[in-house]
């Protein structure tokens, strides 16, 4: 069941949530060199952090599916590569967004998460093409995991690379004065972090219930109906074998 | 040290912020609201369920 | 294991030097390749980084061509259910896979990078051996990853629209390391020490992530 507690980790996300950007924008001081603009900081880097994890959680839950061959494994897998994807759109445009604040330009290749970001977006974002073009459902999960054990490989080798490939005259447009937040800022930072944390952790339980519940749904109909039960429209969605 | 500064205007590129948090809000909500059909789609099939076993239990 | 890997090998290779399409497509696809970038930089020839991003992009791009053709054989003959039901370790598949790109790839590089230097590059080369070690270093992290997307993509029903969407992301690491390796042959700047290490670590990681995933890529 994935609905419990979910509404526990509901109230927690709010409550942290609310009170870090609230922290954000009340209890931490401007930011010295870009002012009011790098409250932003407090949203993108949250986001880019959690979606990053969220990557790497899809890829250990993908070595599980692997190992146990259990398709609830390969269900929290597609979710949570699902939700990152999601988070990694966000972190995109909220970079693009602070990137035309401090710099005039929409886009801007010498930020080096950045850019990893998006070739990382890149490389998931056919994550689901993947899965549609696999009919056979078996193979579909096999093949799903042997992707996203690959791309978590991959995630910190491409920060890795990117990040050495800018030279070091070049000043990251997202850096802080002295590469380091003060005291009130990080309270902040770590609140939202925190609260960042806590959304995906709920947003990923509700689809799972979600998807369990529309599990549930088919097997009582196909108790009650027999044998007709229309047939489902292909998903690139893996189902979880029936109770 | 002034916690809350709600009487001090805001600077010029608020704007870029406030956008940046929109954005965040605004996909929350369409997540709400994709969440919003799947749960009235629920509740119509769950309906309709009820209904056939209802029929079974009659003609049983 | 051996017996096995060198099997498979030979016979992928008998394949391709009795009716050549890979390595030919592969080297003819290079060429035409330098030749629209002449017209789309519009110069007569290119020096430094942008000579190291021209010829890098051309052999990723020809690259991506090889990997789509490799398991297409095995589906549509039946060589998958013929190795499954010999006794042998799954993984020589692999190797066996990995040798032979990588064997293609040395090909496609004997034929472009003569082409690149006679048609494209201004100055003379200097310090050749980072080009060869960056070819060396990028071949082998090539073949681990092409081999393990060319098994991915080659189940599904849009596989040559997979094979460039997934091995080209998976590939910019190597790119970078690459092209900040050979920039100096070309009159570009000097590369830092790290970038043979980059790019070694790049292909230990991926040889070590193929041979763990690749035995569930074979499974019916």
């Amino acid at each position: 069941m994935y609905g419990t507690r979910l509404r526990a980790f509901s109230l927690a996300t709010l409550v942290t949530l609310t009170g870090g950007f609230a922290l954000a924008a009340f209890y931490a001081p401007e930011d010295a060199d870009q002012g009011f603009m790098q409250k932003i900081l407090y949203l993108h880097v949250p986001l880019a952090i959690v979606a990053l994890c969220g990557f790497v959680f899809g890829a250990v839950c993908a070595i599980q599916h692997l190992r146990t061959g259990e398709s609830r494994w390969d269900l929290r897998s597609y979710v949570a590569i699902h939700m990152s994807l999601i988070f990694g759109a966000g972190v995109l445009v909220t970079g693009s967004i602070w990137a035309r604040a401090s710099w005039g330009h929409w886009w801007v290749w010498d930020e080096p998460t950045l850019v990893s970001f998006l070739i990382v977006f890149l490389l998931y974002a056919t994550y689901q093409p993947l899965r549609f073009s696999i009919e056979d459902r078996d193979k579909q999960a096999r093949y799903a995991s042997v992707f996203a054990i690959t791309a978590g490989a991959f995630v910190p080798l491409n920060f890795l690379a990117v990040r050495l490939a800018q030279s070091y005259t070049h000043p990251r447009v997202f850096a802080t004065t002295d590469g380091g937040l003060e005291p009130r800022m990080k309270v902040a930072f770590y609140a939202c972090l925190l609260g960042m944390a806590l959304l995906y952790a709920t947003l990923w339980k509700y689809e799972m219930a979600s998807k369990n519940t529309s599990a549930q749904i088919k097997a009582l109909r196909r108790r009650l109906a027999g044998d007709e039960v229309p047939a489902p429209r292909r998903s690139a969605a893996p189902t979880l074998e029936s109770a | 040290m002034t916690i809350l500064a709600a009487d001090v205007t805001l600077p010029d590129n608020a704007g870029y912020v406030v956008a940046a948090y929109l954005v965040f809000l605004v996909l929350l909500l369409i997540y709400v609201a994709i969440m919003a059909t799947k749960l009235s789609r629920f509740e119509r099939e769950l309906t309709e369920l009820n209904e056939l076993a209802d029929k079974e239990r009659t003609a049983a | 294991m051996t017996r096995a890997v060198n099997a498979v090998l030979r016979r992928d290779l008998r394949i391709e030097t009795r009716t050549p399409q890979v390595v030919p497509g592969m080297a003819l696809f290079a060429v035409s390749a330098f030749v629209v970038f002449h017209f789309a930089l519009q110069q007569r020839s290119v020096e430094g980084n942008l000579a190291a991003g021209v010829l890098w992009v051309t052999l990723l791009l020809a690259a991506v061509l090889g990997i789509a053709r490799q398991f297409v054989a095995d589906r549509e003959e039946g060589g998958f259910e013929g190795f499954l039901l010999a006794p042998v370790d799954r993984t020589a598949l692999l190797v066996a896979k990995a040798a032979s790109l990588f064997l293609f790839l040395v090909a496609l590089e004997i034929v472009a990078v003569p082409a690149f230097l006679v048609m494209l590059l201004g100055p003379s080369p200097v310090e050749f051996w980072r080009l060869l070690l960056a070819l060396l270093l990028a071949d082998l992290g090539i073949a681990f990853v092409g081999t393990l997307v060319g098994a991915l993509a080659v189940q599904s029903r849009a596989r040559d629209l997979l094979v460039p969407l997934l091995a080209l992301p998976l590939l910019i690491p190597l790119l970078i390391g690459a092209v900040k390796l050979s920039a100096p042959v070309f009159g570009g700047p000097a590369a830092a020490a790290r970038w043979p290490w980059v790019l070694a670590l790049y292909d230990l990681v991926f040889g070590l992530v193929a041979y763990a995933v690749f035995d569930f890529l074979l499974e019916d």
